[in-house]
């Protein structure tokens, strides 16, 4: 059985996991969302079409998510300083995770958006409804349960990242497992991260579906 | 209350091909209370001709006036205020998943920044004119497609529009439902003074509810005028294929194999003698057979009601020498009624 001591270590490693997803999703999603809103609207034949704007976001989101996690983490060390003061810690991992959630989180919202019904779009421009007026009052709205599923999508990738962060000095489950489990060889230390990092994934995943499903009224039995 | 003028829609084809016209030499009319028919097949430039009218769709070239305003020459901001005037309702209705009944009909007026208590006095009534009062908090996923679009009717009319454009708005609709909505358009139409136009493939929705209708094919209007002047008078080829079907002018197979354009030896002309309007009631035949002593064998009649008003025709062989039949014609002419002469019958054992 585990000790006392390791218990209090699952127990804080998995208070900074969920810190850490907690954080850097919440702020991904304050900087990916409206990206992704602004990638979906001014594509070919949308709303603001705009070529320029939308290559060169593009091409910025395409760069941090085809940097495999791990370089990412290193790359960023310096920005990762001089924004959280330090490069190790539960703290100073939220940066990096932060960087790697946004333009994946604005990709996922991008297609939410894209898959909207262009006609609803058509209906409020015949209103008279302008641009910004299109993406709150039609589009965010419709986008929801597909933004909802993309969400949870983020949230559980990122729970993966946030252990890889352990590596390289990263607090939380990632952490652990690597320090007391591989480091000093207690395989039943490892199998309990990886216990709790498989329910973590169940819970957020079942939340993210229940949530998805109160809003989608889609497919509503008449 | 529509006017359009010289209207040009041109795409630039991919590849240096030549443009595409999608709309050339448009030039429509379209009064005050109307309910104005536009029909056409798929791909003839209908949808785009009613885009144009709230710029859905900018054309390349003419003028397009709404109510006295060239809406080619506003600024986007007053665009979108002068679509605050112009209702649409859609083949797919385009009503928000997300919103209820209620709050897709209040869509057009939170829009143009109207008070929640305002919207409220606003849209009950619509709901009552539409008779969905009792579905105000449903969703449109539990609505029938009939139902979806008293939605759309309610609210494009949410914010008191003096136009309605209506892009296939029955297409999806069962005829049982579809005859519905149109009766609920036209009744709008009456009570409202609302001018209404309308897009479709369909024949009988124009029959059922326009007052005036233009026929498109390839981009252009080929033949436009009151509903029962086209009705009775097709003059294009494309226009009678619309027509033929809902009015019958045709004659049974059997008879008309006995029909040749050439007169034979024993063949008898066969006339069409078309009744419109209040003189669709006299007494002409009874009148030939008396007065110039000439038998008439009928073949074929039929009356129709068109916009409320009788329409008729009758296909008769003339059993005669050609100076009473030609008596006859001019006997038809004379009382103002239509007469063509479809061919000649051959004798049924020849």
């Amino acid at each position: 059985m585990l000790s006392p001591q390791i218990i209090d270590l699952l127990i804080k490693g998995l208070l900074d996991t969920l810190q850490m997803v907690a954080v850097s999703g919440a702020i991904g999603t304050l900087i990916g969302l409206p990206i992704g809103v602004l990638l979906a609207v001014t594509g070919r034949g949308e709303l603001l079409q705009n070529f320029a704007f939308n290559k060169a976001m593009g091409a910025v989101v395409n760069m941090t998510r085809s940097t495999p996690f791990i370089i990412l983490v290193v790359a960023i060390i310096p920005f990762t300083r001089l924004i959280a003061g330090t490069s190790i810690g539960t703290n100073a991992a939220i940066v990096p995770l932060t960087v790697a959630a946004a333009p994946f989180i604005a990709r996922v919202v991008e297609n939410a958006v894209r898959e909207v019904d262009r006609g609803l779009v058509e209906a409020a421009q015949a209103m008279g409804a302008t641009p910004f007026q299109i993406i709150r009052k039609v589009l965010l709205p419709e986008a929801l349960p597909g933004i909802v599923a993309g969400l949870t999508l983020s949230a559980v990738s990122l729970v993966g990242y946030s252990a890889m962060v352990g590596a390289v000095g990263g607090g939380g489950l990632g952490d652990l497992g690597i320090r007391y489990g591989y480091q000093r060889f207690l395989p039943e230390v490892m199998l309990a991260v990886v216990i709790v990092l498989i329910v973590l994934v169940q819970i957020v995943q079942s939340t993210g579906d229940l949530i998805a499903r109160r809003v989608n009224k889609r497919n509503l039995k008449s | 209350m529509i006017t359009l003028t010289n209207i040009r829609k041109t795409y630039a084809a991919r590849g240096g091909g030549a443009p595409v016209h999608a709309l050339a030499d448009i030039d429509l009319s379209i009064g005050r209370g109307e309910v104005f028919g536009i029909i056409g097949r798929s791909g003839a430039g209908k949808s785009t001709l009613l885009r144009t009218v709230n710029l859905l769709e900018s054309p390349t070239a003419g003028s397009v006036k709404v109510d006295g305003v060239e809406m080619t020459a506003l600024s986007a901001a007053e665009l979108r205020k002068a679509r605050h005037s112009i209702g649409m309702i859609f083949q797919h209705f385009n009503l928000l998943s997300s919103r209820t009944v209620f709050d897709n009909v209040a869509l057009p007026l939170e829009l143009a920044g109207m008070a929640r208590a305002e919207i409220g006095r606003t849209v009950e009534p619509l709901l009552d004119l539409v008779g969905l009062a009792d579905k105000r908090d449903r969703y449109p996923a539990e609505l029938s497609g009939g139902q979806k679009q008293r939605v759309g009717i309610a609210r494009a009319l949410a914010s008191k529009p003096k136009v309605l454009l209506s892009d296939e708005a029955t297409s999806a609709l069962d005829p049982e439902t579809t005859t519905q909505i149109l009766h609920l358009l036209a009744d709008i139409n009456r009570r409202l003074g609302l001018t209404i136009v309308l897009i479709t493939h369909e024949i009988a929705v124009i029959k059922e509810i326009c007052h005036k209708v233009a026929v498109m094919e390839n981009g252009r209007v080929i033949e436009q005028g009151p509903v029962f002047d086209i009705f009775a008078h097709p003059k294009h080829p494309t226009t009678r294929s619309f027509v033929d079907p809902v009015i019958n002018r045709g004659i049974p197979d059997s008879l008309r194999d006995r029909l040749s354009h050439q007169p034979g030896p024993g063949s008898n002309p066969v006339l069409r003698i078309t009744f419109t309007g209040a003189k669709a009631t006299t007494p002409v035949i009874s009148a030939i057979s008396r007065r110039l002593d000439l038998d008439l064998n009928i073949w074929h009649g039929q009356i129709d009601e068109i916009q409320g008003a009788p329409f008729g025709t009758l296909v008769v062989e003339a059993l005669g020498d050609q100076a009473r039949v030609d008596a006859a014609i001019a006997l038809v002419k004379e009382n103002n009624l239509g007469v063509e002469v479809l061919g000649h019958a051959l004798p049924a054992n020849h």
